[in-house]
């Protein structure tokens, strides 16, 4: 075996690994604790000292979605024995369900919004970013530029005029407002990142395209989409992900209709006291996708971080 | 490009055919391509902007239509500029800064210098790693109020469990001396991946010849440490810093959940000030004023920082 001066012997890998994958466990605890606790009966949840060990409960997740009210054990009896196992669950409280909560109406706005812009910025970012990247545009660095300061931007005080607008046009707590609204603060990011998926493939082939009798057009989505594809993909994933996680302006600009889950997930309470289980099984159903796109991302997730500035 | 084999070919075609063939010219393509976004975000972004500019200057309240808006000049500037408060949450913004900052530089350097040491699955731990800065700052601060309760709480559990002391004698959230360093904490927790992964890509730009360089001139490892890593990694570093900075200044989310800005004033972050100044006490020219101060600050550290990041990049 040849010796390098660069290779670290294995005794510091050794160090070095176990040192991370300590850190690893430490940083991960209190997402297992989240997972956890959404399996955990109320009593267990709240338990000292912290149960490591219980007995799994669906009870977080059937109070997620459900409403219930308190009824006395003569009413329960009367009501019958419980069909389902989610009626069993609640009847063990000594109550009964009595509608559906507000929280898969809030995640499926999560989801319109999240989609909805997303779908808008690759849409209008892969074209700017395309003409950026390739054509000769008066003031081409300061449009960047203007393009990223947009980000710049304290969402707090964006959105007092934005407030006033958006009542203006009817817009607010509208699902097409907030898919507008994320587009806007997206596009920054998709077009920067865009634009250097594009820079890296080569003109070359849009030549050859040209010169074989394509137009401009048809050389843009037959030759330079197909090679960004994978670069589309993954900024899409970052826009996706800002846009399931965007709080500041959810939380301003709607209440009812076209409110996302992050502003709905912290006011989820229960009978005297809010409901951990409950809180932590939304949480959960709402920060397990984003978990799996991050490790589809994982080659490009420098690259996202820092709007292209770093790629490896 | 004038001299492209495209162009050439667009010469030597007739100009009838070139149009029918070439379809719209790069000049209308570019404009097409392009005009949409910039239009959004002008309306989105710079209308907005103006509009504030000009509230600012007034006493106008969203919740008070019918009130004649009267011109009051520099008066809102004035006011917040003079305003102890002000300056209070200021304070606390720069103590929230200046500690993550420092924290998710030092953890995050360091966990990027061990990844670096190439042992095995280290892509699948820096993956592992890097879950808790993607997720929804709001959610997950939401949560850390759950593991920073006095008795119950996992956090105060593990203290006690290395320290010895009782978990139900200390409150992260609601004693006026540990709710700074609770937010401190939650936000090193979520954002230290970023600062890591950022100094892993500059660790890995160093090309292993410098080190073998200096290996054949005998430096120490310790000396190769402070003048080539460091110095190698530092515009990454910069780069780091000035988005963490920008990030952090305009926080809400993470802390709004966390704290409340609680107890007392001790956690009000100028994002949180001003959410209760504009959409709560519907001061809205006052608070457009605020907003301008936050923008200026935020453009003017920013630029000054571009400008560092710049210097060190040319060495």
């Amino acid at each position: 075996m040849s010796y390098s001066v660069t290779e670290p012997s294995s005794r510091t890998k050794w160090f070095a690994g176990s040192m991370v994958i300590l850190y690893a466990i430490i940083t991960l605890l209190p997402l297992v604790w989240i997972i956890a606790t959404g399996f955990k009966s109320p009593s267990d949840a709240i338990a000292y000292p912290p149960k490591v060990v219980f007995t799994p409960s669906l009870e977080g997740y059937v109070n997620l979605f459900t409403e219930r009210t308190r009824v006395t054990p003569q009413m329960l009896e009367e009501a019958g024995e419980p069909t389902k196992w989610y009626d069993k669950i609640v009847h063990e409280q000594g109550a009964v369900i009595s509608g559906k909560s507000r929280y898969g109406e809030r995640f499926f706005n999560s989801v319109i919004i999240g989609f909805g812009s997303t779908l808008l910025c690759m849409i209008l970012g892969t074209a700017a970013a395309y003409a950026f990247s390739r054509f000769r545009i008066p003031l081409k660095d300061d449009l960047l530029f203007f393009i990223l300061s947009t980000r710049m931007m304290p969402p707090i005080a964006v959105s007092i005029p934005i407030f006033l607008m958006f009542r203006q046009l009817g817009l607010n707590d509208t699902h097409l407002g907030m898919i507008l609204l994320y587009t806007a603060v997206n596009l920054s990011l998709s077009v920067w990142l865009l634009k250097g998926f594009i820079d890296e493939i080569p003109i070359e082939y849009e030549e050859a395209a040209l010169i074989d009798g394509y137009t401009r057009f048809q050389a843009f989505y037959k030759v330079v989409l197909p090679q960004a594809a994978t670069g589309i993909a993954s900024t899409a994933i970052f826009c996706l992900i800002f846009a399931w996680n965007e709080y500041a302006f959810a939380v301003l600009l709607t209440s009812g209709t076209a409110q996302t889950a992050p502003p709905f997930i912290p006011t989820i309470i229960g009978v005297g006291g809010k409901d951990w289980p409950a809180v932590a099984a939304g949480a959960t159903i709402f920060l397990v996708p984003v978990m799996v796109f991050t490790i589809l991302l994982r080659k490009h997730l420098l690259r996202g971080i820092t709007f292209g500035a770093v790629r490896k | 490009m004038p001299n492209s084999p495209m162009e050439k070919v667009a010469k030597a075609t007739p100009e009838k055919v070139a149009k029918r063939i070439r379809g719209l010219s790069d000049r209308a393509i570019a404009w097409i391509f392009v005009a949409p976004s910039i239009f959004l975000l002008l309306a989105v972004n710079i209308f907005p902007l103006i509009w504030t500019i000009r509230l600012s200057f007034t006493n106008f309240r969203v919740n008070r239509p019918n009130k004649d808006v009267e011109w009051v000049g520099l008066r809102n500037y004035e006011r917040i500029l003079g305003d102890s408060d002000i300056w209070m949450t200021m304070q606390a913004t720069a103590h929230f800064l200046l500690w993550t900052i420092v924290l998710q530089v030092l953890i995050g350097f360091f966990l990027a210098f061990l990844i670096n040491k190439k042992f095995r699955g280290n892509d699948m731990w820096t993956t592992i790693i890097v879950f808790p800065m993607m997720l929804s700052p709001a959610v997950v601060g939401n949560f850390w109020t759950f593991l920073y309760q006095p008795q119950i709480g996992l956090f105060n559990y593990v203290v006690s469990f290395f320290t010895g002391a009782d978990p139900a004698s200390f409150s992260m959230i609601g004693d006026v001396h540990l709710a700074p360093w609770s937010i401190v904490i939650a936000d090193t927790w979520m954002w230290t991946p970023f600062v890591m992964l950022i100094c892993l890509a500059g660790l890995r730009s160093i090309p292993d010849s410098i080190y073998e360089a200096a290996e054949c001139d005998r430096a120490s490892k310790w000396r190769q440490f402070w003048t080539i890593t460091i110095p190698m990694v530092l515009p990454f570093l910069m780069l780091a810093i000035l988005f963490r900075g920008i990030e952090n200044f305009k926080m809400f989310d993470l802390v709004v959940q966390l704290t409340g800005g609680g107890p007392g004033n001790i956690t009000t972050l100028t994002s949180i000030d001003l959410k209760r100044e504009a959409f709560e006490k519907w001061k809205t020219g006052y608070s457009s004023a605020y907003a301008v101060i936050l923008f200026v600050t935020v453009f003017g550290l920013a630029s000054i920082y571009v400008k560092a990041l710049n210097k060190v990049k040319e060495r």
